[in-house]
């Protein structure tokens, strides 16, 4: 049923994907020849390199979209995965940038060239047409994730983060593995747009496959950081090193979606009502306790990471209203996120540099030592919480309207109770910046380039998301029809 | 190609609170001097616009729409009628007197005048606003600087409290009000947001009827409508003198005009339905609000629900959906938006001389400050709806409306203006005649000439509309035209 004859344009397909590993060997071989004082430059190359991958993949890739399979049907070449993948290079560049001037890891090669080869992983996730493939992928991008949690080897903390995350991903992975091999042998193919047809014509009952797709979420809701599947967040966030922290809550968290979507409503249309309930219900679940668990926090990363929880159940409601504008609203969503959430731990990844410490109430008098990073903060929070003219607002507003055209009005007023938790210690965290006052009040904070770069291009960002959303739309338009 | 005023008016402050962001801190005269210029700006904007409205072809007028994201239908798109030109130039009036009275304001003065301004950019795009969408992104946009505002640089006592509650209270209401926008989007079928077609829209009497409570509550709050009043009060207290201007000035003909451009205008149904119930609710707010007002001893509290009580007139005089009972409540929106900004700048003053509020304390203030001393009696005459101030310009008609429609609502509504007298005439006594307290005998000065120069200019408009009400009356019956066509098509 498929053609898996090899023809040239696949090469320029994935020309994305083979530069990000030309690039990490470059990095690598970096790492053994620059001697010390320019080792730093590495971000530098991983940086400017990313952004030339990016460029390239939109001037050359993009030509080749044509909704088919590749490489002998383990790929798809289309415009979801297109987006998400830009979206992760994107995600990576930054997070070069942030990583730079981080203590400790900014002049190591091995970090730079693990964390491409995660940004490779993903970029197979979000192509991943078959589940052989999937599984590759994941793990690829898992396990060097895995490694740069716990980078900070002499910081018991990132240790920790380290070894839990490994715990978690392990264990949720062989349950998803399980339920994939459950999946191949109920239907005899591995390919997943082939699963749909052949669940039908086998007229395979509901309860193997909803069994084995039961199985399956669990992997995904481990990566998307939904409930019940979220405990390990906070603690890894709190302990990984900042920039790796937000990298983890926006990248990892975009691919997690990514496989979860193109999964669901290729593979499994058939059983599309019961899964739609299932998440329904975890959305709810996940928004509530995610921002109710947030309110209580004291630690910056750990708020940041309950919030990313609820963020993920913000996002589920695209998922579940099953519809074009329901994905649209998905894929606008997740975009504006990873922008809005990679400032908020850049921006913590700078003052966590110079004061030492991620508790919020030492966040006190911020805005009088330096008064642009409070802004950027005070960008980001409330663009998390979904305030005008910053992206969180329209994309708030697309997911909302998803849900009520779905006819699921309650899981939009669910998802608006929760956005006013979510307003309020977004407000409490600006509350310290603006109005504490501290000691140390007097003594500016120095931001090095790189972070002064990587926060100006996020906040602009923000910005024009949030005011010019006409582009975003036509390109989430155009991912959300390549799956339908 | 005409020239795009409304556009303007709705982005000089937003372009101004850049320019001033980018000035460095520690320049805090040209931080001020770059806000008055934009204000002053704005201000002769919103006069031009406003007295070149057409009243004799009425309508939308001034209109600009450009696609801001075609494939769901939404726009920017702006006009004016007769219902929202006065409320652009209060919206003039109240920046440009507030830039003059917060000049004393010390504490990062550039970051207070950016979020003061990026507030009055989202309060001009609602009013002019014609797009639904667009009405929502503005009015988000006046809601969350009010937290800054008050939580920074608002009274130490309550700042944090009262501007966390205000701040929820408003977003819960906008959200609220979203869901039903949202619902009238896709049940309406049209595919767009412009609120001119959604007036034609043709919603089922059941839809409207279960929908117009969220939306006219959702953005009733902000109005002050009584059971959702309470953050309104403890938010005007615990801003800064400005912030408690523009709040009670404008934000709250905010609530009162999207309650009326969305909920009414856009359910007609709807509002017939609900509006016998929803006049008592708001004869709550003018009597139970003004009573309030007269038994408290903090003098900014008294303003404060004075507003409380002289918003329910303007909530009052839409759900009369009568011709003058509507035309009434225009009118009473300028008025009362003019007057209780100048009630508190009022406030501010005296509070800034001996920083005190409470009434008993406080005496002869007339002998040092007149020009206050008059600005405030000026204030109270229309606050009572004293002939040939503004405030009887509005009131009349809003109970004439009462009248025709619910006589017994009149009845009980009228004593409010009994009460209002009598905390007025209470203020002006212990406050401003009588012996000045030993206390404060040495140090209190008379206010700064800027001060002063709002003060006149507020005083005279209330005055201006109160002798010579053509300036005003012609202007929003047109507007209020529009709405009982609407109406009456039901």
């Amino acid at each position: 049923m498929f053609n898996f004859a090899f023809e040239p344009w696949m090469v320029i397909a994935i020309l994305p994907e083979i530069l990000l590993l030309v690039l990490a060997l470059v990095i690598l071989v970096c790492d053994l020849v620059l001697p010390d004082n320019y080792r730093r430059n590495q971000g530098w190359i991983a940086a400017v390199g990313l952004g030339i991958i990016a460029l390239l993949g939109i001037i050359f890739s993009r030509t080749t979209i044509n909704n088919e399979l590749m490489w002998g049907g383990m790929l798809r070449n289309d415009w979801f995965a297109f987006s998400f993948r830009m979206v992760f290079i994107f995600a990576a560049g930054i997070t070069a940038l942030f990583s730079m001037d981080t203590p400790r890891i900014g002049k190591r090669g091995d970090y730079y060239v693990l964390f491409l080869v995660s940004t490779l992983g993903m970029s197979l996730m979000a192509m991943s047409a078959d589940l052989i493939m999937l599984y590759v992928a994941i793990e690829t991008t898992s396990i060097s994730l895995y490694i740069l949690a716990g980078y900070l080897k002499h910081d018991d903390k990132s240790t920790e983060a380290g070894f839990k995350y490994l715990l978690f991903g392990a264990l949720t992975s062989t349950v998803m593995l399980y339920g994939l091999s459950l999946v191949y042998g109920f239907t005899g193919t591995t390919n997943i747009y082939a699963l749909a047809e052949l669940a039908y014509v086998n007229q395979l009952s509901l309860i193997p496959l909803i069994g084995s797709l039961l199985l399956i979420l669990v992997g995904f809701g481990f990566k998307i950081s939904a409930v019940p599947l979220h405990f390990w967040a906070p603690d890894v966030y709190e302990g990984s090193p900042t920039p790796i922290a937000g990298f983890l809550s926006t990248a990892s968290k975009a691919a997690g979606f990514a496989v979860l979507v193109r999964v669901l409503l290729a593979a499994f249309p058939t059983v599309a009502p019961y899964w739609g309930a299932y998440l329904a219900a975890l959305a709810t679940a996940t928004m509530t306790l995610g921002n109710l668990l947030a309110l209580t926090q004291k630690n910056i990363k750990r708020m940041l990471a309950y919030s990313s929880i609820a963020h993920a159940g913000y996002v589920l409601i695209g998922l579940v209203a099953i519809s074009y504008l329901g994905v649209t609203s998905l894929v606008v969503y997740l975009i504006v996120y990873v922008v809005t959430n990679l400032a908020a731990f850049g921006a913590v990844t700078v003052v966590g540099r110079i004061i030492g410490s991620d508790e919020i109430a030492d966040y006190a008098g911020l805005s009088r030592r330096s008064p642009w990073l409070a802004f950027v903060l005070l960008i980001t929070l409330l663009s998390l919480s979904g305030m005008p003219p910053f992206g969180g607002f329209i994309v708030k507003f697309a997911v909302f309207a998803a849900a009520v055209q779905a006819d699921m009005i309650w899981l939009a007023v669910v998802g608006v109770l929760n956005s006013i938790i979510g307003l309020y210690y977004y407000l409490s965290v600006l509350k310290v910046i603006y109005l504490y006052r501290s000691e140390d009040e007097d003594k500016s904070l120095e931001i090095t380039r790189p972070y002064l770069l990587g926060l100006g291009v996020l906040s602009i960002g923000i910005v024009l998301l949030g005011i010019v959303f006409a582009p975003l739309f036509t390109v989430a338009n155009r991912a959300a029809a390549s799956l339908f | 190609m005409q020239f795009p005023i409304l556009s303007v008016i709705v982005f000089t402050p937003i372009v101004a609170a850049i320019i001033i962001l980018l000035i460095p801190g520690e320049r805090k005269t040209e931080v001020r001097v770059t806000a008055l210029a934009a204000a002053a700006f704005a201000l002769l904007l919103s006069i031009w616009a406003y007295f070149s409205y057409d009243i004799q072809a009425g309508g939308y007028q001034f209109l600009e729409t450009y696609a801001w994201l075609p494939s769901a239908g939404i726009s920017y798109q702006v006009g004016i009628d007769g219902m929202n030109a006065p409320l652009v130039l209060l919206t003039g009036i109240v920046m440009f007197t507030g830039v003059l009275i917060s000049w004393k304001i010390d504490d990062r003065p550039r970051e207070f005048f950016a979020f003061l301004f990026l507030l009055a950019t989202g309060v001009f795009g609602v009013f002019v606003a014609l797009d639904l969408f667009m009405l929502f992104f503005f009015y988000e946009i006046a809601v969350f600087p009010m937290y800054l505002l008050i939580a920074i640089w608002g009274w130490k006592e309550t700042r944090e409290y009262a501007a966390m509650k205000l701040t929820l209270y408003l977003f819960i209401g906008s959200v609220v009000a979203l869901i039903g926008a949202l619902a009238m989007y896709f049940t309406s079928g049209l595919g767009t947001f412009n609120m001119l077609a959604l007036e034609q829209a043709g919603f089922s009497s059941n839809f409207q009827i279960i929908v117009f409570p969220f939306v006219f509550f959702g953005f009733a709050v902000l109005g002050g409508i009584f059971p959702f009043h309470n953050w309104s009060p403890d938010g005007h207290v615990a801003a800064p003198t400005a912030v408690s201007m523009f709040h009670a000035g404008v934000l709250m003909k905010l609530g009162a005009f999207a309650a009326l451009r969305v909920g009414i205008m856009l359910l007609p149904q709807g509002a017939q339905f609900h509006m016998p119930w929803i006049i008592v609710l708001t004869l709550v707010n003018v009597v139970y609000g003004a009573y309030i007002a007269m038994v408290q001893s903090d003098f900014k509290y008294v303003i404060g629900f004075s507003s409380v009580s002289h918003m329910g007139l303007v909530l009052m005089g839409f759900a009369t959906l009568s011709q003058d009972g509507m035309l009434g409540a225009g009118l009473q929106m300028f008025s009362h938006g003019i007057m209780t900004a100048l009630f508190f700048a009022v406030v501010g003053m005296v509070y800034d001389q001996v920083h005190t509020r409470e009434i008993p304390r406080l005496g002869g203030f007339r002998k040092i400050m007149p020009v206050v001393a008059v600005a405030f009696i000026v204030g109270g005459l229309v606050s009572m709806g004293m002939p040939g101030f503004s405030g009887f310009v509005a009131e009349f008609p809003i109970f004439m409306g009462l009248w025709a429609t619910y006589p017994w609502v009149a009845i009980i509504a009228v004593i409010s203006i009994v009460i209002t007298a009598s905390y007025i005439i209470r203020i002006i006594t212990k406050v401003f005649f009588g012996k000045i307290p030993d206390e404060f005998n040495d140090h209190v000065q008379d206010v700064s000439v800027l001060d002063k120069l709002a003060l006149v200019v507020l005083s005279a408009v209330l005055i201006g509309i109160g002798v010579y009400p053509p300036l005003m009356v012609p202007i929003v019956s047109s507007g209020v035209e529009h709405i009982l066509r609407l109406l009456g098509g039901a």
